[in-house]
């Protein structure tokens, strides 16, 4: 097997970087309608409609209490989203990483290219979000733009493990167990809709192995005008997931293409 | 060889899952010529190629590319190299220009020298007026030329091409060999991979003939047609679907003969009086030929289908 120097990036992941940014910025105006349409009608479907009858939840109105939930879910989805079905699109049926490859390119370079990638589009995403929640009041005080970093080390957790199945994958059809097993309940029970300690506490300690649950708890208190508790930790554990995540996924990679 | 050897493989081995692919194959390229590896699909010419871009760990055996190991050189070694792969990877998303400018980022090059090299090498390929066309509006043959165009955006010592003109209609492979002479000319040097023996006869200063992970000859061309192949060639085709010639009375006239079928496939200095015997026979129809390539591919390789490996 190669040497683990191997799998620490170089300049060239920005190239990679750039390429990908280059084809969504073709694609601007549908990619965009998306980013901001589908937050649009989960805030208003839920933060109003729903919110009506569920009342304030943690000490603030529920479309606030929701909006946060649904940065952090969204930057899950989109980079899993982009890690999964796009990033396999380009290395199984584009052949791109085999292109990239017949360059100077290495495996950790195109890797990290490409989960630099689903952390910027996570970015994109979340800013989407905040911007039309900032409209509705549900996005508020002085600590928002410490949001994103925060946001961006997400992306890199989420993309990181989305790679991981990519490099897995033999169809798009593997990815749906992803999506059922691991971003679904990820989604519904790591306290994007409710807080936390409504759960039993055996799932409370599985939702605390969660990388979301992580992202929401620094989010949700930075977006609504506070500064979030156990900082280090939940940020740890973000870390952790991206640097496992990302070590497997370039093991599992130059076994795919380098054989 | 007046040139010393650019690219050198000393007795690669690979196998795959127990089943051996390169079984110590040797050769080398001199720098600025062309080397055609030729054979059979599975016979190891693709993962040759991977093998040399670094792409393929060998069990076996060392690479050099001018002078150094591959293992010394590293991924530094592709930037010497250019590569058009069997499959097109083309970037669909891009317009002709934007692919060129992408895979230009990719070597590290600055904005201006690439766009310098893109106007160039578009001008050279032929596709200038397409530059702002995306790529789904080129035809099969103008995106195999803006592959070729890409692997020469950083300038490579080194062209590796691997079965470049498959698909592609006569035209657009005349225009292919006409640049890749013109490339081999300015002191590229060329390896390519082909199962078209013409395209190894029209290009090649050296052809290797690989079968089931080795290189069973390697000579010019013509060298190898003169060794393997006396004389000159002529196919008996039998109307009926009889055997062609049961009775043998061409045995005494050539020096070799095969049958196909219902061809009987004569090789030798003078197949006069094979062609005088069977000419007026309206059973039969004949084709007289010069050999070439093709006959001492097959009768090297066989003529058994290899279609069960890929």
């Amino acid at each position: 097997m190669s040497n683990w120097q191997e799998a620490i990036p170089g300049p060239g992941a920005f190239a990679v970087l750039q390429r990908n940014f280059a084809v969504w910025r073709k694609l601007l105006i549908p990619s965009m309608l998306g980013n901001f349409g589908d937050p649009l009608l989960y805030l208003l479907a839920l933060g109003y409609g729903l919110g009506h009858f569920v009342g304030p939840m943690d000490g603030m109105p529920y479309i606030t209490f929701i909006a946060s939930g649904i940065v952090a879910s969204s930057v899950m989805n989109t980079a899993s989203f982009e890690g999964l079905y796009s990033a396999f699109t380009r290395m199984n049926a584009q052949h791109t990483y085999a292109a990239m490859l017949a360059t100077p390119l290495r495996v950790s370079d195109i890797l990290a290219g490409e989960v630099l990638w689903t952390a910027v589009k996570g970015l994109i995403s979340a800013l989407a979000i905040i911007i039309v929640a900032y409209f509705f009041g549900a996005i508020q005080g002085p600590w928002v733009w410490l949001s994103i970093p925060v946001i961006l080390l997400a992306g890199l957790s989420f993309g990181s493990l989305a790679l991981v199945m990519t490099a897995l994958a033999r169809s798009y059809d593997f990815f749906m167990y992803y999506f059922t097993l691991a971003v679904t309940p990820m989604f519904l029970f790591c306290g994007v809709f409710y807080p936390l300690h409504s759960l039993p506490l055996f799932a409370q300690d599985i939702a605390q192995a969660l990388p979301l649950t992580h992202a929401v708890a620094l989010l949700r208190p930075l977006l609504t005008g506070h500064l979030p508790q156990q900082v280090g930790y939940h940020l740890a554990v973000l870390l952790l997931y991206t640097l496992l995540a990302y070590a497997v996924a370039w093991y599992l990679l130059v076994r795919r293409l380098l054989r | 060889m007046l040139n010393p050897a650019f690219l050198d493989l000393q007795q690669l081995q690979k196998q795959y899952g127990g089943h051996p692919v390169l079984r110590g194959v040797t050769f080398s390229v001199a720098a600025g010529s062309c080397f055609a590896l030729v054979g059979p699909n599975g016979a190891g010419k693709s993962t040759t190629v991977r093998a040399i871009q670094g792409l393929t760990p060998v069990d076996g055996g060392e690479i050099c590319i001018a002078g150094q190991t591959l293992s010394a050189l590293g991924t530094a070694g592709r930037a010497k190299i250019g590569v058009v792969p069997q499959m097109d990877n083309l970037d669909p998303d891009f317009t002709v220009e934007e692919n060129l400018w992408t895979y230009g980022r990719y070597f590290r090059l600055s904005k201006v020298k690439i766009r310098q090299r893109s106007a160039e090498l578009l001008d050279f390929m032929a596709l200038s007026s397409y530059a702002r066309q995306p790529i789904t509006a080129l035809s099969g043959g103008m995106q195999r030329r803006l592959t070729i165009a890409r692997a020469l955006i950083n300038a490579p010592q080194l062209l590796l091409l691997d079965e470049p003109t498959t698909g592609l209609d006569p035209q657009a492979r005349h225009l292919i060999w006409q640049r890749l002479r013109d490339l081999r000319r300015q002191g590229t040097t060329l390896l390519l991979t082909t199962h078209y023996m013409d395209e190894a006869e029209r290009l090649a200063d050296q052809v290797g003939i690989i079968d089931q992970g080795r290189i069973l000859v390697q000579d010019t061309p013509q060298g190898l047609i003169s060794a393997h192949i006396p004389g000159e060639v002529l196919e008996l085709r039998r109307l009926d679907g009889h055997t062609p010639d049961s009775e043998n009375w061409h045995q005494p006239h050539v020096a070799v003969s095969e049958r196909v079928g219902d061809t009987l496939i004569c090789y030798g200095q003078d197949l006069q009086p094979v062609m005088t015997h069977f000419a007026h026979d309206p059973a039969y129809r004949w084709l007289q030929r010069p050999a070439s390539l093709e006959d001492v591919f097959l009768r090297l390789t066989g003529r058994q289908l290899r279609e069960a490996e890929q």
